[in-house]
Order: structure tokens, then C-alpha cells, then sequence
């Protein structure tokens, strides 16, 4: 029966067998020919845990722990493991709501849905206790140990920066990054991060589906140990800077002390300050915004980025530069008409003709315009841009009017106009000494930062030099080249005409009328020089820049006290206190500290 | 009986051979699949492995037992064998206990008996029983229809149960039709129809109705224009459009939601790789990454850690394709194709047309379950939950197809002594 249907078993069979054919050809294209699927085997067996090194710890010059790190986890997502979670307990266990739950993981979602991404960061030792042991049960989830910054002590934000993750344009920059990693933001942390951050490693662990370890992958045969960062000591002396922060409270401004036989900073305050603290982890985003929008500015670093024409503190450099071009002797005498003097007036009331020691301690006006005009107006020069630019030369030979190659992030470079400046205000033909005259006594055009300020105080206190202002003492573990930092930059003037001016800032101290002779400080030996510079925005600015002992100077110091007046009723004070601070390392009764303390010169405004 | 003496009398060892072999790999490969170091013994029942053993032992005694029975009981009971089949899918339907979505087990104790993997053989013996009566013509569409009653009758009961897997199996008696003398055309009907089905959810209706509507009018140009020709273009134009319409409806309202996304997948129209497209990625990762020779007994990493679901049952496959690569697969595959070949043999030397039309049967419903089973594995069929024969993990479905395939080697171990 049905006998002439048998022929149809060749198509059944060749059925069966195209069939069997098509299978083993795609089967050689999966497993053959196709490498994909190995690598997708691979992700979904090896998780790639990053081990995140210790980051280096700042000590300041004495070995005083002044940064450190404390653990804070940060909870990772695999949104593909996602499975079967109870939402709402883990939501109570994160001290999250639902809707931020669900924003986070669509956000980690949209990142990746194979790799991990951080869901919640910095979770709190105490909290992370509580989810460890519920962890198991949210599959997808793992924590990772990171750290924060801690700052025992709060204070010198300033020159310790913070620590903030990676941006956009810091991972585009640097590949070593992956988002979520954090990266020095400001100050020590931004400038020494290569030093500081260390090495990351990798751990490779083989994992079940439900993201349960199985082991590493080979026996750790590719696992790398992460290098912790190098310790840092910095050059400050946090007794000094802490001193300082507590003098300046209140008031609006800074005050840089160098060692001018090294160039380390010893102290570097910009007031008002803030707390370091404030700027770590999870609350840094708000206190940010928050300091921000502060009027005070307790982010911008007054020390390195504000500039103030020097006023009377730059009448050395005047006084150095005549006598470099032996326009002026130290005989040199000059009369002075006090408040009817042209064409500047003089503020002090001496006596008259002072000679350059007097004049010094007295910050005669007329005096040191007389001098400009005869560094300005020598017959050698055929115009007054040249006559300008010879200036010009000398002063920028102290630093300024350029940032310092260091290790300072966020300078400005003061301002010492080019003769361009003024052939295009007046033109070319239209300018002379006298048109130009402030600066002589330090005012118009002419700004210092602080920073400038100080290194000025130290050339002088070397006689002649200085060594590039840095804030970085040593590095743990690694011979840091600091040989940039070591080399003697010298100014354009020789150096035996600094015993001259050196006396007369002695005698400000010291001398009879000398402008701080209140606050003369028993065998401190400190020379000083104020200035009170004129602010066209409101009060003059107490300047002051003083260095101690006379001979073998240890300290230079710069002080600028914002709207306050004379800079010898601010400035030259809490310049005075802070020698004392260092060279003593206490600050005997005086009748002034208490005032400088106590005084809140921001109320006034 | 007739001078029987040994119950391995005639018997075609080349298929219990087979047979053996395929039991055997697929019992290494649970044992991969589910292997933990915790629990070495192979014999320890708490495993899936340790009880595999006893469904295959189980097994061995079910076939030798069905080698002890007569031949001709099958035959004459084949109606009876029938019916109680049908009335054990209404009974699960009723009293079966629900597991994974689907209503179509009674447990008894620790263990679940499946009356769906029983009504396979019993539809075959019952097929089988029809076609041999007298005055059988598959070209009367009488026939036909009481043929496809009796194959439809127990896929309805089971699409009931919502396993539309085990259900879909019933199509594969198209195959031992068309071998009786079904037209040839209706097979190529069923192709067709598939096609259609198929171009019709991927390009979407009305773009596809476009095409045809095109294809129809092109044809305008190039067949002698007579009225027969035409008539008959139009009249197959507007069926095809009907059912392009009726495939979409039927996609869009009868299938469920997770059905249709499977089918979805399948097509490339929906790359959902955390839902419905995750099993098939998986297994496609699990059986790609095995390469050439494979990562090695106990090494697949993919399958061990529970990357791929169901990995001892529907997706017992891809433990091949990770551990023993290329290679394996080859074998596996070839050992399969191997045994369908040598069944259509053994169905060809019979002299009986019931027994002929019996292994048809079990060759056929083992090609679609290897097809659709190991299809889905390496994504050329849509994830239907049916096990792959004697490889997967589960009593039922080892002992289904052991009793399928040893009533046709006892039929064949017969075969001469039918008169």
C-alpha cells in the first residue's frame, strides 16, 4: 500500500540532513569565526575591580599631619544584574527615595549596562555597616572602599586645594582617569597629583551570574597591586600659618612669610578662609556653591591672585635703583614742603632736607619722587621710553610683574606696564617722568601680589636675591629634584647698595620717627617698610613688608590688610607679630596683639 | 507469541547504540551543568545529575519492559492507548499543579509527571492506527481532516495547559503525511505559509501587501494574459492578503505578550537583551565562546556560573557548545541526524504500514524537537520551552521518548514475523 509514495523517505531525509547542515554551519560561525562571543563570555565572567590606592598624606615642615584619608564606600551598580530586589528596603538602607533610585539607575543604565557605574557615593562607615550585610540579597550592587580627604587641623584651604572627581576635560586629558575617580582640585592636591595619587591596580575576579565570587581569574596571574602616593611635607609652619589665619580674622586680605635663605613659605594666609572640611565628599557640592556666592571671596586666594600697588613699601626698590645708576648717594639730600610738596605731596610731617636713611624711615614723598625723576631723566637717555624701560628693567628684576615658575597654583603676575601702556594712553611724545610720577612712591600703575610683596622683603633681606618662592619642603620616598627652587636669582643691583636702604628700614622700627616705631620688639632687630596704597574703589590698603634679624634674616615677611587704612595701623602690627611668632615662637604681652586678635575690620563695611 | 525466546531478538542495535550514546553525552553534560564542587558523589540525588540517573535507569527498565510485550498490543491498543491520553491532558488541566506558567504536571511526591510528554506516542500510535485502516486516501480532504482531528485534538488540550512548545510538536506529523501521500503542495503550503508569517511581521502588513500587490502586478506583464491566469492571481493575491491580515491580528491579539516578544526577538526586530532576547544572547555567548575544541569538561565558565537559564533542560545544548566547542556539537549533531536517517531506514524495511507510519512518527517528532531545541540554542528558532531528546534533564520527557522510540524498535524486531 502506498508504495509509490516510499521515494518522498529521499526528501524526508534530505530534510533532516540540509537541516543538520545549516546548524553546524552556523554553529562554525559562532564558535569558529566569531570572536565576539568569547569577549562577551569574558565581561560576563571577570569583573575588573579597581584597587584604589592610599593617597599620599600632607605633613608640614616640621611632620605635623595636616591631611589624611578616612574610608567612605561607594555603592556600584550592574544595571544588567538588576534582579528581583526589595526597592524600598534598600531605599530606607541608602536614606534614599524611590524616585532618586530609579533616576540613578536609569543614569547608570545609560552609562553602561555591562559595566559597573557608581550609584551612591561616599556612603558613611555607620551606613555601610547596616547594607553590608544585607548586600547579598540586591544583586547588581557592590561596594567599593574609597577614601576621603580629612583635614585635622582647618585651615590653609588655601594652599592645600581640595579633592574633587574627575571632570570632562580632566578625563579627556589624562587616560589614566575613569569617571567617579577623584583628582587633586586646588593648591597642594591639584599641583602634586601625580605624586599624591599613586597607582591604581586591578584585581580580575571570575563571577557566577548572581555577581558572587568564584575565585580571581588565573590565580591573579594579571592582577596588579595598587602603589599608594607619596607623602608630601610641605614648607609651612602650621603654628606661623595658624597664627596668622587667627590674626587676620575679620578682616580682608593676606600675608605670605618666607625663609629667604630657601625661598619656602613659611605661611601663606588669605582671609577670610574657609574650612578644607568643608569641601570633601558628598557636602562639597553645596558648601561649594554656598562659598561661591560668599561677597567675601573665601575661595579666591588673596595672597597669589589679588594685586595692590605696593605704595611706600616700593620706595626701596626706587632708592636701590637710584643708587645702582649713582643718582643717588646715601648723602643725598632732598628738601620736602610737606603738604604743599609738588608734585606729590608728603603725608609725614618731618623735618627737612632728609638724607636717603631718613627719608627711608620717614617715607618722605618728595624725597623719593626726586629720585625717580633722576632715575627717569639722566642725559644718557635720548627719550622716556628709555628712560622708562631702564626702570622698568631694574624693577622687573625683583619679580615682578611675572608669575613664579612654582608650585602655586592660581597666580597672578602683579602688573609692571610695558612703555606701549603709556604711548598709547598718552602717546608716544606725551609722557614724561612726571606723568608717570606714583610710581615713584608705589602707587598707579604698579601692583604686587602678596606673594611679590614678600619675595621683595626677602631680596632684600638676602641683599640682592632671592630663591623661588615654594610651598613643597620633600617628598617622601623619592629624591624630589628641587633644583629649580635652589638656584639664586639675582636682581639687577649690587648688592652693597642694600646695607643703605636695609639701615633705613631698621630705622622704621628702630629711629626716632621711624613710621612703626610702636611696635618695636626688643632685640628682634625686624626692618620694615609701610605703605598705604591707594584703593580708587574705597579705604587704602594697609601694606607692610618687613624681614628679620637685620642680619641673617629667617623670616620675610608681607602683610596687606584690605581698606584699612595706614600701614602702619594695621599691617605693620600683625607683620610685627607674626616675626615675633616665628623667630621667638611665642609673642611676649605686647599692648597691640590683643587688638590685631579681637578687631573685625569686615563690620565696618 | 510466537517462538519468541530473547527480547533482543532482531533488535537494531545500531539505534539502541545510538540511543545509549545520546542518553549517556547528554548525562555528562547535566552533570557539567549543574556541577558544584560541594556535592562530588555522582550518585548524590540531591543533584540533578544524581537523579538523572535514576530516569535513566528508570528508562532501561521501561524500554526492556516494553521489548517484553507483544508487538501487536501496541497496534491493537493504539485507540485505547489513545483516549486515556486525551482524558489524562483534560484530567492535568483540571487537578494539574501549576509550575512555571504552566498547568500541565501532576506531582506526585518530589516528582512530576508530564501527561503531555505521554500523549506523543499515544497520538502516534493513534495516527499510525488510522491511516492503516482501509480505504485510507490523503488526498480526500476527509482523511485529511480526520487525521488532523486526531493530531489536533491533544495539541489544543495542551496549548490549554499554555505550553505551546509541546503543542507546536504536533505539526511534525505533517512530515509522516506527507509520506502517506498528503499533496506535496500542502507541504509546500505549510513552507509558504511560514515564509508569510514571517516576512509579514518583519517588514510590517502594509508595506508587505505593498510588495505583493507589486509582485502581482509585474506578473500582469510577463504570464499570458488568458482570464485563467488572471483570476487565479487575483484570487491568490486577495488570500494572501487575507492572511497577512489574519497573521498579523492572530500576532498582535491571540499571542501573549512574551510570545510575541520571543517571536520578536527571533526576527532581529527587537535586540532586548535584558528580557526576552537575555536566554538566547546568553546561550549564544555560552556556545560561541566554546570555540573550536572547547573550554573542557567543567570548565565552561558561562554555563557553570548560571549565565545561561535553564541550562539542564531546554538549554542542555549550549554545556555541549561551551565544554566540548566545535567539536562536540558536531558530534552531538551528527548523532542525531545519524539516528533520524537510520529510523526512516528502519521505518522503510517495514512490512506493516502501521509500523512504517509509527517510525515516521517518532523520527518526525524528534527532528522538530532537535530543530526547535538546539535552533533556539544558537538563535535560529524562537525560544520554545521543549526539551532536547534524551539529552535534557527531566524523567517525563527521557522516559516519552525512550517509550516512543522503543515501541518502534519492537515493532521493527517484529517486522518479520508480520504476515
Amino acid at each position: 500500500m502506498n508504495k509509490s509514495y516510499s521515494n518522498r523517505k529521499y526528501i524526508i531525509i534530505s530534510i533532516f540532513i540540509i537541516v543538520g547542515v545549516i546548524f553546524l554551519v552556523r554553529l562554525f560561525l559562532l564558535q569558529v569565526l566569531d570572536n565576539e562571543y568569547k569577549l562577551s563570555a569574558q565581561n560576563n565572567v571577570l569583573r575588573y575591580v579597581t584597587q584604589y590606592p592610599a593617597r599620599g598624606l600632607i605633613y608640614d615642615r616640621n611632620g605635623e599631619l595636616l591631611v589624611y584619608n578616612e574610608a567612605a564606600y561607594d555603592l556600584l551598580v550592574i544595571p544588567k544584574q538588576v534582579k528581583n530586589i526589595d526597592t524600598a528596603e534598600l531605599c530606607k538602607l541608602l536614606k534614599i527615595n524611590k524616585d532618586q533610585f530609579i533616576t540613578r539607575l536609569e543614569k547608570a543604565r545609560k552609562h553602561s549596562y555591562y559595566k559597573p557605574s557608581v550609584f551612591l557615593k561616599q556612603i558613611s562607615r555607620e551606613d555601610y555597616g547596616y547594607l553590608q550585610e544585607k548586600l547579598y540579597k540586591y544583586s547588581g550592587f557592590y561596594v567599593q572602599a574609597r577614601t576621603l580627604r580629612k583635614y585635622p587641623i582647618p585651615f590653609a584651604a588655601h594652599i592645600l586645594g581640595y579633592v574633587g572627581e574627575v571632570d570632562k576635560k580632566d578625563l579627556e586629558n589624562e587616560k589614566y582617569y575613569r569617571q567617579g575617580d577623584y583628582i587633586g582640585k586646588n593648591g597642594i592636591e591639584k599641583y602634586y597629583e601625580n605624586k599624591l595619587r599613586g597607582k591604581k591596580g586591578l584585581k580580575i575576579k571570575v563571577v557566577d551570574v548572581f555577581n558572587r565570587e568564584k575565585g580571581s581569574f588565573k590565580n591573579g596571574k594579571y592582577d596588579t597591586t595598587a602603589i599608594a602616593g607619596n607623602d608630601i611635607y610641605i614648607s609651612i609652619n602650621t603654628e606661623l600659618q595658624l597664627y596668622g589665619e587667627k590674626l587676620m580674622q575679620n578682616k580682608k586680605g593676606s600675608i605670605v612669610a618666607i625663609e629667604p635663605s630657601s625661598g619656602e613659605i613659611l605661611a601663606l594666609v588669605s582671609s577670610p578662609a574657609y574650612d578644607p572640611n568643608l569641601l570633601i565628599g558628598r557636602i562639597r557640592t553645596e558648601n561649594f556653591k554656598k562659598l561661591s556666592s560668599d561677597t567675601l571671596e573665601p575661595l579666591f586666594n588673596r595672597a597669589t591672585m589679588a594685586q595692590y600697588p605696593p605704595g611706600s613699601t616700593f620706595k626701596i626698590v626706587n632708592a636701590l635703583i637710584g643708587l645702582q645708576e649713582e643718582v643717588l648717594f646715601p648723602y643725598t639730600k632732598y628738601g620736602c614742603q610737606g603738604v604743599v610738596s609738588y608734585p606729590i605731596v608728603c603725608s609725614h610731617d618731618h623735618y627737612s632736607p632728609l638724607d636717603l636713611l631718613h627719608a627711608i624711615e620717614q617715607s618722605c614723598n618728595p624725597y623719593f619722587w626726586k629720585v625717580f625723576k633722576s632715575i627717569f631723566e639722566q642725559p644718557k637717555f635720548a627719550t622716556t621710553q628709555e628712560g622708562y624701560n631702564n626702570w622698568r628693567e631694574y624693577v622687573s628684576s625683583f619679580g615682578t610683574g611675572k608669575k613664579f615658575d612654582n608650585d602655586l597654583i592660581n597666580q597672578r603676575s602683579g602688573n609692571l606696564p610695558p612703555d606701549s601702556y603709556f604711548n598709547k594712553y598718552y602717546g608716544e611724545k606725551g609722557w614724561k617722568a612726571i606723568t608717570v610720577r606714583s610710581l615713584s612712591i608705589g602707587q598707579g600703575e604698579i601692583e604686587f601680589t602678596p606673594l611679590q610683596l614678600a619675595n621683595l622683603a626677602s631680596i632684600i633681606a638676602n641683599r640682592g636675591y632671592y630663591f623661588t618662592p615654594h610651598i613643597i619642603k620633600a617628598i617622601r620616598n623619592i629624591n624630589y629634584d628641587k633644583k629649580k627652587y635652589k638656584e639664586k636669582i639675582f636682581t639687577d643691583i649690587d648688592p652693597k647698595y642694600f646695607d643703605i636702604v636695609i639701615e633705613g628700614m631698621y630705622q622704621v622700627y628702630e629711629g626716632e620717627h621711624g613710621t612703626t616705631r610702636w611696635y618695636k620688639i626688643n632685640d628682634l632687630q625686624i626692618c620694615g617698610k609701610t605703605g598705604t596704597a591707594e584703593n580708587p574703589h574705597g579705604d587704602n590698603h594697609s601694606v607692610f613688608m618687613a624681614f628679620a634679624p637685620k642680619d641673617n634674616p629667617k623670616i620675610a615677611v608681607a602683610v596687606v590688610v584690605e581698606n584699612s587704612g595706614f600701614g602702619s595701623t594695621w599691617a605693620a602690627p600683625i607683620a610685627t607679630l607674626m616675626i615675633e611668632k616665628y623667630l621667638n615662637g611665642t609673642v611676649k604681652p605686647n599692648w597691640f596683639e590683643e587688638k590685631m586678635l579681637n578687631t573685625n575690620l569686615l563690620s565696618k563695611n | 507469541m510466537r517462538g519468541q525466546k530473547n527480547i533482543f531478538h532482531n533488535i537494531d542495535w545500531i539505534t539502541v547504540f545510538l540511543y545509549l550514546t545520546l542518553v549517556f553525552l547528554g548525562w555528562i553534560n547535566i552533570y557539567a551543568a549543574v556541577y558544584d564542587e560541594s556535592y562530588k558523589s555522582i550518585f548524590d540525588i540531591s543533584q540533578r545529575y544524581g537523579k538523572q540517573l535514576i530516569w535513566i535507569a528508570a528508562a532501561i527498565i521501561l524500554a526492556l519492559i516494553i521489548l517484553i510485550i507483544d508487538a501487536k498490543f501496541f497496534s491493537t491498543f493504539a485507540y485505547p492507548i489513545y483516549v486515556i491520553s486525551i482524558l489524562s491532558l483534560l484530567a492535568v488541566l483540571l487537578l494539574g499543579t501549576r509550575i512555571a506558567g504552566s498547568k500541565s504536571w501532576f506531582q506526585i511526591g518530589a516528582f512530576g509527571i508530564q501527561p503531555a510528554e505521554f500523549a506523543k506516542f499515544a497520538t502516534n500510535l493513534a495516527i499510525a492506527k488510522y491511516l492503516t485502516t482501509l480505504n485510507i486516501d490523503l488526498k480526500k480532504l476527509k482523511t485529511i481532516i480526520k487525521s488532523l482531528l486526531i493530531i489536533g485534538v491533544p495539541a489544543i488540550l495542551i496549548l490549554l495547559q499554555h505550553d505551546m512548545g509541546s503543542a507546536l510538536v504536533y505539526s511534525s506529523f505533517i512530515l509522516v503525511l506527507y509520506r502517506e501521500g498528503l499533496s506535496g503542495s500542502i507541504l509546500i503550503l505549510g513552507v509558504m505559509i511560514v515564509v508569510l508569517f514571517i516576512l509579514t511581521l518583519i517588514l510590517g502588513k502594509f508595506i508587505f501587501i505593498g510588495i505583493l500587490a507589486g509582485i502581482a502586478f509585474l506578473m500582469f506583464f510577463f504570464i499570458k494574459r488568458n482570464r485563467k491566469n488572471i483570476y487565479s492571481i487575483i484570487g491568490i493575491l486577495v488570500l494572501t492578503i487575507a492572511f497577512v491580515f489574519s497573521v498579523d491580528y492572530g500576532f498582535e491579539n491571540v499571542l501573549k505578550p512574551h510570545q510575541k516578544k520571543r517571536i520578536e526577538v527571533l526576527l532581529g526586530k527587537e535586540a532586548d537583551l535584558k528580557g526576552a532576547g537575555y536566554n538566547v544572547n546568553q546561550s549564544k555567548i555560552a556556545i560561541g565562546s566554546g570555540g573550536f575544541s572547547g573550554k573542557g569538561f567543567l570548565k565552561g565558565t558561562q554555563t557553570k556560573y548560571n549565565f545561561v537559564p535553564e541550562q539542564s533542560t531546554d538549554f542542555i545544548f549550549c554545556t555541549v557548545g561551551e565544554e566540548w566547542g566545535f567539536v562536540g556539537s558536531f558530534v552531538v549533531i551528527f548523532l542525531f541526524i545519524a539516528l533520524l536517517i537510520r529510523l526512516i531506514k528502519l521505518a522503510e524495511r517495514q512490512r506493516s504500514a502501521f509500523s512504517r507510519i509509527y517510525g515516521y512518527g517518532v523520527a518526525s517528532i524528534l527532528f522538530f524537537h532537535i530543530v526547535v531545541n538546539i535552533g533556539m540554542t544558537i538563535g535560529l528558532t524562537p525560544v520554545i520551552g521543549i526539551p532536547l531528546p534524551f539529552f535534557s534533564y527531566g524523567g517525563s520527557s527521557l522516559w516519552a521518548f525512550t517509550i516512543l522510540l522503543f515501541i518502534f524498535l519492537k515493532q521493527d524486531a517484529n517486522r518479520l514475523e508480520v504476515l
